[in-house]
């Protein structure tokens, strides 16, 4: 698939908002899961991460969020859902302005998914941590285990549900940890490094978990392979800015743009060999 | 036959495993303070309760190896009721070339039969009991609610800590030289280092939580309570030992 | 110093028990605010890095190695609310699935390690701050001072509570003697690993520090005065305990040790001293008097046995105190020394 708009490799890869839609006149009507202005973010010891950050994601849409460590990846994906506040900018989710007062509601649409699963499975069992979050959200009694059964189903861990997390493997982890977030029914799915530490089977299968939702997906990965296989759309972070936004298979075809944002090809590995991601925005 | 160990948890079915948590923690502080209570010197009422201890473990099925390996966290106390007889007072008596406090040898011996049931009694609750079950039942038991929070998380975490901090002290001390100064320094740098990362590791866990729409109460573990029977049963253990006491005591057989 | 089962009757225990609940629940209270907004998580990863912490082997010199209490560590990074909490949820599993800690003797291990072990070395670490310059590199001396009286402190308070209840006679003075002073070794251990420990944290997260709070870290120029600092232009004003309240808090010690010991010596050696001087000689046979563990009092050659274990008690306390303090004086003239060395090779 060929986004409109996009020629060849090389310079013009500026941050133009594929999508279609003018990023100028946002539409009421047709709300942007994700939408990002000029984010300006700045660490209390004065280190400034993000330097005024523009993306802007659609319903169902797959984006890579490429770049390399210390780009400000993960600081932008603390501010999807609120636990970072931007100095300047805004970020909009589903039309929704993410301020302190709306926290609530816009943790029902954005989730996050930590590089460490530790970091997300704090319950004694597996069934209690998918519940926690649905739980929070006011379910209770059947509804509440239908709710936890559907998100283990789509991760595949159904049967797992009593067992403590240290008993799980490293990859059952991360499966469940997407589950707990699942079980938010989410409209985005942020994931930080989601194949990271993970061997090869366990890396298809998340890719194949991960392609069968529905939510909006934004992947800050390392994974180049994985990105192109998964997200038809790269978006590259470097130094606290947007310095490429395309589709993935262009951009890591283009050597000077990899090679500018330390951004490197495996061994043999050829980004036009292999099919384009499908396009699964709504 | 041998049962897979769970952390602290022998696996296997039984009627002590059966028994939901709250009994088993509130008979096990019972049966103990039965055994405080008895006076020292009752030799036979404490032998008896002794056994009665040992019979639950039995039951439970557990090994006598692992029982016994973990009954040896009392060791270094040993040493106090060992010294008991020697820093005593009252009448004395000739213990070989030694004197020594006939009350100090009498309760240092009476100490380190109470203590050694106290030891095996919580060791059996440790074996039988799952720590989310034992969580459910200390809220049962009405602990507070945030208590028992800190305690899930801090059970939850423990491992992955206790493994960190060992990779990491083993990892300072390969590097480590020079003299006694620069070890601690090593081995506690390593420590401290751990706590900080340790500190944001809680907090992301927090960032977690809020993220999933914690609004400050807690969840509980705790769904039904324990039944008429299942009490029944369990009290049944401290009530034997309490029992025993009477008896005695009513027999005039006491000390 | 976890206290199995057997050591203390069970009224002493059951009584402990109580005045545990009591306290521990005043300091979820307080420090409930705090956990309720931000989620159990920190205390409770707290609670299992002290857990952790303290199965640690810390070589302490000549060939030894020493284990880490926690609970001065514990105040001086999260607070002493909060690390009363944190103590408290230690114990509880070190006691219900470790065996380690009689679970009779919760409130006994509970009011020693994780009550007065915790504010005792809490309070001195902020009374030494207030002795040495209002900067962060003070932190740690203070809170290693505070670690090194918590020890002998809670030493203390086991003996005070082995004197109420304690299940085999031993002289109380003899007890007294010994446990402070064997524990006034071990507070060295601690102080030393809770300077280590402390020192690495204030290295590179000073933030988290609960104790260095409102502390401004040591400018360059500043260090190299010498004299006594004032804060940074613009930082906070450090919060101070107020005179009063650590006077206070000194001499409640004092008086604790003191009316503790009293109470003892007063049950029933002081009623056997009462009754014979009132003349009830006979009556005071027949009681429990005789199997008392304060029956036989050969502490100090003084006549009234009542009195010479509330002075046990009290110098036990002062001791304690004072040696802290010297500490913190040293402290401080080698601070003064190094830096005007310091300033004098400019």
């Amino acid at each position: 698939m060929s986004a409109p708009g996009a020629t060849g490799p090389a310079v013009g890869w500026q941050a133009a908002a594929v999508s279609g839609a003018d990023p100028a006149t946002p539409s009421e009507a047709d709300p942007a899961a994700l939408d990002v202005r000029g984010l300006t973010f700045a660490y209390p010891d004065g280190r400034r991460a993000l330097h005024g950050v523009d993306l802007r994601v659609e319903p169902g849409e797959r984006v890579a969020l490429l770049g390399p460590n210390g780009a400000g990846k993960t600081t932008l994906a603390l501010h999807l859902d609120g636990i970072l506040r931007a100095s300047a900018g805004t970020v909009r989710v589903g039309g929704l302005e993410v301020g302190p007062t709306t926290l609530r509601e816009v943790r029902r649409r954005v989730q996050l998914v930590f590089q460490d699963p530790d970091d997300q499975l704090f319950s004694p069992t597996v069934r209690d941590d998918v519940a926690f979050g649905p739980a929070n959200l006011g379910l209770r009694g059947a509804e509440l285990d239908a709710r936890v059964a559907e998100a283990l189903t789509a991760v595949g861990m159904a049967e797992h549900a009593e067992r403590v997390p240290h008993h799980l493997s490293f990859g059952q982890r991360r499966r469940v940890a997407i589950a707990t977030v699942l079980a938010m029914r989410p409209d985005v799915l942020v994931l930080d490094e989601p194949t990271s530490n993970l061997d090869p089977a366990g890396r298809r299968e998340l890719g194949e978990i991960l392609d069968g939702l529905d939510a909006a997906l934004l992947v800050a990965t390392h994974d180049l392979p994985f990105a192109l296989q998964l997200c038809p759309r790269a978006v590259v972070l470097d130094d606290g800015v947007v310095v490429a936004d395309g589709p993935t298979a262009d951009l890591l075809a283009d050597a000077d743009l990899m090679a500018a944002h330390r951004l490197e090809l495996p061994y043999g590995f050829d980004p036009r060999s292999v099919p384009p991601a499908r396009d699964t925005r709504r | 036959m041998p049962h897979p160990v769970d952390g602290l948890l022998v696996v296997a079915d039984s009627p002590v495993h059966r028994l939901p948590a709250q009994t088993k923690v509130v008979a096990v502080v019972l049966v103990v303070l039965a055994v405080v209570l008895t006076p020292a010197g009752a030799w036979a009422v404490l032998g008896v309760q002794a056994a009665s201890v040992v019979l639950v473990a039995g039951l439970a099925r557990l090994p006598a190896g692992l029982v016994l390996r973990r009954m040896a966290v009392e060791a270094p106390f040993v040493v106090f009721a060992l010294l008991m007889p020697f820093v005593a007072t009252g009448p004395t008596t000739q213990l070989g070339p030694v004197t020594v406090s006939q009350a100090g040898l009498l309760g240092g011996a009476t100490l380190l039969v109470k203590a050694t049931v106290g030891v095996l009694a919580a060791v059996v609750l440790a074996a039988t009991t799952e720590a989310r079950a034992l969580l459910a039942g200390l809220e049962r038991l009405r602990l507070p609610v945030v208590l028992v929070a800190i305690l899930s998380f801090m059970l939850r975490y423990v491992v992955v800590i206790a493994e960190e901090l060992h990779r990491t002290r083993l990892a300072r001390e390969a590097r480590g030289g020079g003299g006694p100064r620069d070890r601690l320094a090593a081995v506690a740098g390593g420590v401290g280092t751990r706590f900080v990362r340790t500190y944001e590791r809680g907090e992301r866990v927090q960032q977690a939580m809020l993220a999933r729409g914690y609004t400050g109460r807690m969840p509980a573990f705790a769904d039904g309570g324990a039944t008429v029977g299942q009490w029944a049963v369990a009290l049944s253990l401290p009530a034997a030992a309490l029992a025993v006491l009477v008896a005695a005591a009513v027999a005039g057989r006491l000390p | 110093m976890h206290v199995p089962d057997g050591f203390l009757d069970v009224p002493t225990s059951v009584a402990t028990g109580v005045v545990a609940v009591a306290v521990v629940g005043t300091a979820l209270r307080r420090a409930e605010r705090e956990i309720a907004e931000t989620g159990p998580a920190l205390p409770g990863l707290t609670a299992a890095f002290v857990f952790a912490a303290q199965m640690v082997n810390f070589p302490v010199g000549a060939g030894t190695s020493g284990h880490l209490l926690g609970g001065a560590l514990a105040a001086a990074l999260v607070g002493p609310w909060t690390a009363v909490v944190v103590l408290t949820a230690v114990l509880l599993v070190q006691g219900l699935l470790f065996a380690d800690g009689g679970l009779t003797a919760l409130g006994t291990n509970v009011l020693t390690m994780a009550v007065v072990g915790v504010v005792v070395g809490y309070l001195v670490a902020r009374l030494v701050l207030r002795l040495l310059p209002a900067r962060s590199r003070s932190v740690v001396p203070a809170a290693a001072i505070g670690a090194f009286v918590s020890v002998p402190a809670a030493a203390l308070a086991f003996t005070a509570l082995y004197a109420i209840g304690g299940t085999v006679d031993i002289p109380l003075g003899r007890l007294a003697t010994a446990m402070v002073g064997w524990h006034l070794v071990i507070g060295i251990g601690e102080a030393l690993i809770t300077a280590a420990v402390l020192g690495a944290v204030m290295a590179t997260r000073p933030d988290l520090v609960h104790l260095a709070r409102h502390l401004p870290t040591a400018a360059p120029e500043a260090a190299a005065e010498g004299a006594v600092d004032s804060p940074a232009p613009g930082a906070r004003q450090p919060v101070r305990l107020g005179r009063r309240t650590l006077a206070i808090g000194g001499v409640a010690t004092l008086v604790v040790a003191g009316a503790v010991s009293l109470l003892a010596s007063a049950n029933p050696d002081g009623l056997e001293y009462v009754a014979e001087s009132m003349g009830f000689v006979g009556a005071a046979r027949d009681s429990a008097v005789a199997g008392s563990p304060l029956a036989d009092y050969a502490v100090s050659g003084l006549a009234n046995p009542w009195v010479s274990g509330a002075i046990a008690g009290v110098v036990g306390a002062l001791v304690t105190v004072a040696l802290g303090l010297l500490l913190a004086l040293v402290a401080r003239r080698l601070r003064g020394a190094r830096v005007a060395r310091a300033a004098a090779l400019d």
